[in-house]
């Protein structure tokens, strides 16, 4: 399945149009004049993240890492609740996703995971299939997505977040709850992905 | 401070007091004018509408018209913009590289009235009164090419008696483009109606604009429908002084 | 100035939707005319422009970053061969299956036999450009296999049996009360009570779509950046369909212009901060997914890309051109057009409309079109545009490129001979002045065709009784 394909003649052809089309063509620096180092650390840091994240309609609690179970338990008590099979974290009745259907992750309430790393100016966070949060299919199906981001895990732009993470890895970057504007421009929150976000921030 | 006016080829043969009124406001500022009597047109229409070739001689023309003066002003945005932007463009598409070197030269020199009256003279009161409710249209090519910024509303601001309302959604074309005009009509008059929309809206006598063409378009509709509303060009509320 | 470009074929006609069959001018003549059209398009394409306007505005560093978005996408386009050669080897060696097509007919005969070989006759679909542009659903249609858009806006066009009027939100010509009747119609599970209120909408179509998602077996997606070094396909999206596509179906294949290369992982920290914020408007969209090849045990087992050039090359060998190649599909030269707004997304015949489509279309498919007229060249595309491609110079270029009618070439050339030379110019002005005769009260209110246009909707004030130069002359 892997072996690798046939050269055919569309992909030389293809390659020799681009030769022809680009001689005597010179490729230009690239200016990196933009913001690539933080100029926000600290509360103001997670002010600003946490202000992106409400503002994106995704709902914010925040803990001290002694006090993380048992808000999760306060979140999670009402509802059915899968995690990654290794992950660090959970709460009591949670189930493990060993291999779940999608039509059972479709009957489970809520995903409870961590993340990879988040970026506050624009209130994202990213995962990337670590063991705190597990394939894919397990933060898409469920209608709840239970998020926990630690505080030295959220940087201030998106270069520093693109810098954290591997691109080798499957990677979903989330900022609020799915949403549509494609009704007049009008902006519904909720509509195939996790209709709800809760992102509990552990500082 | 000797000055070549470029009248532009629009506002010679249809607005000459648009013309007038720009050498009363410069001389007023104890500027001397001359008129280069062999300046014709900058050629903006046949670079816009596909003629480039053509457009070669009138770029020729005007380099020839200007290179003797230390600067050059013109009552448009959009000329001036033809000016700076397309004319070397043209000589260079036409294989002129020596003329394109000369058309940047002139460029570098040619100013719309506003830029000339505030970045060269530094002048924003430049002793005008105009008693009348004004609203003003800032054209595409001068906010756009020239980035002329606020540069006229900073003029207007210090004209004795001007009542100056400001233009919703003023940074939206008026559907003037040039040919664009005519060769999409009913699109062009759809843009039309919704500046003219906007200007009646604000209640003035006089819209300003600081380009006899568009001025030419909107003034055209509101001449149509019997609005009342008269447009003005800036040099001719800046030369004003009564 | 008109070049032929050897051995660098432009999109075929009589596949895909790049071809429109009608002239610019007498499309936007009947859209004009469409009062909903018109309010629908005003209401939406002011409420996009204050967003970004909001969110640009932000950052302080927006110009650093369309100025390194620009260059990114020069340097990626001098150096596209060797590009997509890394990105292919990138992606064979995490397990994907790398193909390239010539143009729309060769992509779609891939993407058919990919899919037949699967076995299935049903495959859902991201919301893509390109796909739209080679017609894919029509040639699955052809082949039997039914291709359902997953993307709200494209769902409303596909239930419809419309066509996408705007790159980023295709139904934007549609109102919700249009929405609701067109769901009711088409939606056999959709709920008779349903109102026109934009959350039921969305629920309705979010309750139609979900046991698709959960039972797909092939998803086929567009792509907004390939980054060669690591083979990483990315897809920015908001609703979550992209997500179920592209992550819970056995096969994916994804559907690639070749001047979607990105060179770096890096790289990406530019797009990615320039298109939502000028595409919808926010500071990040609500997804973006990205994979290299193939992961077990997470997401489909089976990715295949496929690299389409269908006339890319032809822009890039034009090098007045070749920066059209630049745009990243925001939409926000639609969002400001002053002609786009009002003319609407149908009017350019492409499924590239507004500014970028009146350059690019033309580009692609090499054939001669009103489309380059299709703009009062205000320059506000220009100044919206994240990669700061020069849509209003590329216009003027393209016009030039054009053929021109008989009567016009010649009016222009006698024009050009006449203000040739201060005399001759002169001499016009006096002819100018008979236009004195038909003025009443100091305006001109009727002239002959083609000026006729002109005086239909505008009067013309008289020529005056002397000329700026005489009047000098005179001083």
């Amino acid at each position: 399945m892997n072996a690798r394909p046939p050269a055919g003649s569309a992909r030389d052809a293809v390659l020799a149009r681009i030769r022809a089309a680009n001689s005597g063509v010179a490729a230009p620096a690239v200016p990196r004049d933009y913001r690539r180092t933080p100029t926000v650390s600290g509360e103001p840091l997670l002010e600003l993240f946490v202000d992106r994240l409400v503002d994106y309609k995704a709902t914010v609690r925040t803990c001290a890492p002694g006090d993380l179970s048992s808000t999760l338990v306060d979140i999670c008590r009402e509802w059915t609740i899968v995690v990654p099979p290794s992950s660090g974290l959970t709460v009591p009745g949670a189930v493990a996703d060993d291999g779940l259907s999608h039509t059972q992750l479709d009957e489970i309430d809520a995903v409870l995971t961590g993340c990879a790393a988040a970026c506050a100016e624009t209130g994202t966070i990213a995962l990337d299939a670590g063991p705190d949060q597990g394939r894919r299919a397990i933060t898409l199906i469920p209608d709840r997505h239970v998020c926990v981001v630690r505080a030295d895990q959220v940087v201030h732009t998106v270069p520093e977040l693109l810098a954290r993470l591997d691109p080798a890895r499957p990677l979903t970057f989330i900022s609020g709850p799915s949403a549509t504007s494609d009704i007049e421009l009008h902006r519904v929150e909720g509509v195939h992905g996790p209709r709800t976000l809760i992102v509990v921030l552990v500082a | 401070m000797r000055v070549a006016l470029f009248v532009t080829c629009l506002a010679d043969a249809m607005f000459p007091d648009v013309g007038r009124a720009t050498v009363t406001v410069l001389e007023r500022l104890g500027v001397e004018v001359a008129f280069p009597p062999g300046q014709t047109c900058c050629g903006q229409m046949h670079v816009n509408t596909g003629y480039q070739r053509q457009a070669l001689a009138l770029v020729r023309n005007h380099v020839e018209a200007f290179e003797p003066f230390d600067h050059v002003v013109a009552p448009s945005g959009s000329c001036v913009g033809s000016v700076r932007h397309q004319h070397a463009m043209v000589a260079r598409n036409a294989g002129d590289a020596a003329l394109a070197e000369r058309a940047q030269a002139v460029a570098a020199k040619t100013y719309e009235l506003s830029e000339f009256l505030v970045d060269v003279l530094k002048r924003e009161d430049v002793g005008a009164a105009y008693p009348h409710r004004v609203t003003y249209h800032p054209t595409c090519h001068s906010l756009r090419m020239l980035r002329v910024d606020d540069k006229p509303l900073r003029l207007l601001r210090q004209v004795r008696g001007l009542d100056l309302v400001e233009l919703p959604d003023a940074e939206q074309c008026c559907g003037f483009g040039g040919t664009f005009a005519v060769k999409n009509a009913d699109t062009s008059t759809a843009m039309l109606a919704d500046k003219m929309r906007n200007v009646l809206s604000t209640r003035a006598e006089a819209v300003c604009a600081g380009d006899s063409s568009c001025l030419m378009h909107i003034g055209g509709g509101l001449s149509r429908l019997r609005t009342g509303v008269r447009p003005v060009h800036l040099a001719e509320i800046l030369a004003s002084d009564s | 100035m008109t070049q032929t470009f050897l051995g660098m074929p432009h999109a075929p006609a009589g596949v895909g939707h790049l071809h429109g069959d009608r002239p610019f001018p007498a499309a936007a003549r009947d859209a004009l005319a469409d009062t909903q059209l018109r309010r629908n398009l005003g209401h939406a394409t002011a409420t996009i422009r204050a967003k970004r306007a909001a969110v640009v505005g932000e950052l302080e560093d927006w110009e650093d970053l369309r100025r390194a978005g620009e260059a990114l996408k020069a340097y990626t386009m001098a150096n596209l061969d060797e590009l997509l050669l890394q990105l292919e080897t990138a992606v064979t060696a995490r397990g994907g299956i790398v193909h390239w097509a010539r143009d729309a007919t060769e992509a779609n005969q891939i993407v058919v036999d990919l899919v037949r070989a699967t076995g299935t006759d049903e495959v859902v679909k991201v919301k893509s450009m390109a796909t739209a542009e080679i017609g894919l659903n029509e040639a699955l249609a052809d082949a039997g296999i039914a291709a359902v858009e997953t993307d709200l806006a494209e769902l409303i066009v596909q239930l419809g049996h419309d066509l996408p009027s705007h790159i980023l939100v295709p139904a934007i010509h549609r109102n919700r009360a249009e929405i609701r009747e067109i769901f009711l119609r088409e939606m056999p599970d959709a709920d008779p009570s349903l109102t026109d209120e934009p959350r039921q909408l969305a629920m309705a179509a979010r309750a139609h779509l979900r046991a698709k998602f959960l039972s797909a077996k092939v998803a086929i997606s567009g792509a907004n950046f390939g980054i060669a070094e690591t083979g990483t396909i990315t897809v920015v999206e908001s609703e979550g369909n992209g997500r179920m596509c592209l992550t819970l179906p056995d096969t994916l294949i994804t559907v690639m212009g070749i001047e979607k290369v990105v060179p770096t992982w890096t790289d990406l920290e530019v797009f990615l901060q320039l298109l939502p914020r000028s595409s919808t408007g926010e500071r990040m969209n609500p997804y973006t997914s990205t994979w290299s090849g193939v992961t077990p045990g997470d997401g489909p087992q089976t990715f295949h890309l496929v690299l389409v050039d269908n006339g890319r090359t032809a822009v890039l060998a034009d090098p007045a051109g070749r920066s059209a190649l630049h745009c990243i599909r925001c939409s926000a030269c639609l969002n400001v057009c002053p002609v786009y707004e009002r003319a609407g997304g149908h009017a350019y015949g492409s499924v590239y409309p507004g500014p970028i489509g009146a350059v690019l279309t033309p580009q692609l498919t090499g054939a001669a079109t009103s489309l380059p007229y299709a703009s009062s060249l205000c320059g506000a595309c220009f100044d919206a545009c994240p990669v700061r491609i020069d849509i209003p110079s590329m216009l003027v270029h393209l016009r030039s490129t054009q053929p021109h009618p008989v009567i016009e070439r010649a009016s222009f050339g006698a024009v050009a001979w006449t203000m040739g030379s201060a005399r001759r110019f002169r001499f016009g002005e006096q002819l100018l002045r008979l236009g004195r005769l038909i003025a009443r009260r100091g305006r001109i209110r009727r002239l002959p065709p083609p000026l006729s246009a002109w005086t239909d909707a505008r009067d013309l004030p008289a020529p005056p009784a002397q000329t700026f130069r005489d009047w000098w002359a005179a001083r």
